[in-house]
């Protein structure tokens, strides 16, 4: 089903985008995770100034029925505060790092955010009918003197206008000494993890006073540090295993069952340096910053600096396909290192079938690498190219020579538009891409 | 092999940039990022390194020169007739011993490397014995065992190679030449240790602290680039010293003195100098260089950052 484009019969519309189109953005706006639900019909964002916004996706309307629904805000409201710890003297950013939902199991939905610190966990309620006719006290909410009372009666519900409710139900707090980088929800529904630089731990969802410490890669000298965690992620479907990828470019899968503590992996994954590429920069370069199972749990895909990587699980020593995102950099990493762009994290994602792989780059440019076609197409989510249904054309980089029409120089890129956040609807060629403070939102054209 | 064809920027600029980066990365919100500081400090580390190989090259051969000429120098201002004396006297119990320093089976060659026109003595017999007096210096200065059959000008150089302990510095090892304690505060437990040997061999290791050549070596290696370093604290010791300043070097023309001694103190007290036991020479630091416990630590920064 799906299709990355450049083809006769695939190709990518705009279908909204969210944000304010101000040129001045306020760093609070900035958003700093999306995440669909399991379903697709829900749409979260966080941002860097702690809040949480939600998108509802309308129910195909008869008017339109060769049109997908639109999303439309559901529910807004602030995950995390800034707080101050005291003891070390440290501020504790609102920031929100990562949402991940919960499987839905009534009516509400509930999902995970977590800023440096804290993981709360979120319930979102409709409400759309409220009770009228206490005893007590009036419709207004006063209090009814109970003298003045004669007869009773039994409240009954009458319709409202829809509210939708977030209300933080658990909050799970001070087990982690270093910053929170991920959180994954555990294929049981009753776990899940969450990972520092140094340690990851196993929680309960209904446990909020302890939580297992099952990899600590802290060294007793911290003098001796050489690497941190940078990602980690529970396996889609067995609940043992996950992994965690870290600042040297390895990734370790490590299985629950072999101990209480997994600092020995179970299996190792590292692809050996090219040595003719060493330079000042190669450690950073390959350093990991995001890692996804595929949704069939077979392979699995990570994220440095310049490429993206699909290894195999069965087979460690190298990936079984890389794809260069943005190699035109890499004659450019001094500059990036000095305008502090060579530490961005960019993640990844599959589709929902597995066949192709999404991940952003600069210039607010996104690409997408079709696994079985081997095509690979750059998308630029602009304001420009924004007309409704509009189909985006792909983007080119010029990386020397003759400069064609259309194609943009790598002096010319913006450094400070980069899409770091994208999402894949799980089941829909629908796409979600973050442009600093500006969501947009693509899908294919409907032939 | 650092590629830095595709770096416009050289290695001092990059070491003064990363320097600039942790510093700044302390008064960022939300607390010192682990991750972003150890990429900093391998880029650091990888340019301090390419940097001192650049250094040790360069200084190599100015030192190479040098000697050579501070040789010259000597047997210059020695009486030519005297020194034949006593050279050849020595040159016969070496010879009845049948050991002797390599560098007098080849007198000749040697004086004739050495530019001759310093020479007072001009007549055969004095050239002869001042080869022979500029030989036994020479072997005295360079305390080679080496036999050099090379030519006359590859000569020195072989000779210089062995007594300047260039292949003594394995970069890539990790054992400590000095022990020296570190105080390191543990976030998770609030227990404070003392680390023996807390930094690395390759930070030491640049300056050749060991051995008798030391003190002669230092004094070049001081003027080999280090004039710039205006402050000069003399109750160090010279290998300290020279390693301090030699790390300092790179970025004194961009950075004040006193903002790096300053950025040391704070980095120094950041790390060690809350929980120091050495609180008195800690805390003296500002606008002057650090305390031995400090610089012990420069070199663990570089690799390792504690979060706090």
């Amino acid at each position: 089903m799906a299709g990355v484009g450049g083809g006769n019969d695939f190709q990518w519309c705009f279908s909204q985008v969210k944000g304010a189109i101000d040129e001045d953005v306020a760093e609070a706006d900035i958003i700093s995770t999306v995440e669909f639900n399991y379903s697709g019909d829900l749409l979260a964002t966080g941002d860097k100034g702690g809040r949480v916004v939600i998108f509802q996706r309308e129910q195909e309307s008869k008017n339109r029925p060769h049109s997908r629904g639109e999303y439309n805000v559901y529910s807004t409201f602030q995950s995390h505060e800034p707080e101050f710890d005291y003891l070390k003297s440290l501020e504790i950013e609102e920031k929100i790092n990562k949402i991940r939902w919960l499987p839905q199991q009534n009516a509400a939905h509930s999902l995970l955010s977590t800023n440096d610190k804290t993981i709360k966990l979120w319930k979102i309620s409709e409400r759309d009918k409220k009770a009228e006719g206490y005893n007590l006290k009036e419709e207004d909410g006063r209090l009814r003197d109970p003298f003045r009372i004669t007869s009773l009666r039994v409240p009954v519900l009458q319709p409202m206008d829809l509210m939708v409710e977030a209300s933080p139900r658990r909050i799970f707090a001070n087990a982690h000494t270093y910053h929170i980088n991920s959180i994954s929800v555990n294929s049981d529904h009753e776990t899940y993890l969450s990972a520092d630089d140094l340690r990851i731990n196993l929680w309960h969802l209904e446990i909020t006073d302890r939580s297992f410490n099952i990899v600590d890669i802290k060294p007793a000298n911290m003098e001796e540090l050489t690497e941190v965690i940078t990602a980690a992620e529970c396996h889609p479907n067995q609940c043992n295993v996950f992994v965690y990828s870290s600042s040297k470019g390895t990734i370790r899968l490590c299985d629950m069952r072999a101990a209480a503590l997994c600092d020995r992996h179970t299996k190792f994954f590292e692809e050996p340096e090219d040595p003719s590429s060493r330079s000042f920069f190669s450690e950073i370069i390959s350093s990991i910053s995001d890692v996804k199972f595929s949704h069939g749990g077979r392979y699995m895909m990570t994220r440095d600096y310049l490429s993206v990587k699909v290894w195999d699980l069965n087979m460690e020593n190298r990936p079984v396909e890389t794809y260069q995102v943005h190699e035109y950099l890499r004659s450019k990493l001094c500059s990036l290192y000095e305008n502090d762009c060579i530490f961005d994290k960019f993640e990844c994602c599959w589709n929902g079938t597995d066949s192709a792989i999404m991940t952003g780059s600069y210039n607010n440019f996104f690409r997408m690498f079709d696994r079985n076609t081997r095509r690979d197409i750059t998308l630029e989510a602009s304001r420009e190219s924004s007309k409704p249904r509009g189909i985006l054309k792909p983007r080119k980089v010029c990386t020397g020579g003759k400069r064609k029409k259309d194609e943009i120089s790598v002096d010319s890129l913006d450094f400070n538009k980069k899409i770091l956040h994208t999402a894949w609807h799980p089941k829909e060629n629908v796409i979600a891409v973050a442009a600093t403070n500006n969501l947009y939102i693509f899908q294919d054209k409907m032939n | 092999m650092i590629n830095t064809m595709e770096c416009a920027m050289d290695a001092q600029s990059l070491i003064s940039i990363s320097l600039r980066k942790i510093h700044n990365s302390r008064t960022q919100r939300g607390g010192i990022k682990l991750h972003k500081n150890l990429l900093v400090s391998y880029v650091l580390r990888n340019a301090k390194q390419f940097y001192m190989n650049e250094k040790y090259a360069e200084i190599y051969r100015m030192q190479q020169y040098e000697e050579v000429m501070t040789v010259c120098n000597e047997i210059q201002e020695l009486n030519p007739l005297d020194l034949a004396e006593d050279i050849a006297e020595a040159s016969g119990d070496c010879c009845s011993q049948g050991a002797g320093s390599p560098l007098l089976m080849e007198p000749a060659s040697v004086c004739c490397a050495l530019p001759a026109s310093n020479h007072s003595a001009h007549t055969p017999q004095q050239q002869l014995q001042a080869t022979a007096a500029c030989s036994a210096a020479a072997a005295l200065a360079l305390q080679n065992e080496e036999v050099c059959k090379e030519t006359n000008s590859v000569f020195f150089r072989s000779c210089c190679a062995e007594a300047y302990p260039v292949t003594d510095c394995d970069f890539s090892s990790l054992s400590a030449v000095h022990c020296n304690k570190t105080t390191v505060l543990d976030l998770d437990t609030h227990v404070v240790t003392t680390v023996e040997s807390g930094y690395l061999h390759q930070d030491c290791c640049a300056v050749p602290c060991q051995g008798a050549q030391a003190p002669a070596k230092k004094r070049k290696f001081d003027f080999g680039c280090y004039a710039t370093e205006s402050e000069e604290v003399p109750d160090f010791t010279p290998c300290k010293r020279a390693r301090f300043e030699d790390f300092y070097c790179p970025h004194s023309e961009q950075l004040d003195t006193s903002n790096i001694s300053n950025l040391i103190s704070i980095f120094g007290s950041g790390f060690t100098g809350l929980v120091s036991r050495q609180a008195d020479s800690e805390f003296s630091l500002n606008g002057q260089f650090c305390s031995k416990q400090t610089l012990a630590s420069l070199g663990a920064w570089t690799r390792a950052i504690v979060a706090f």
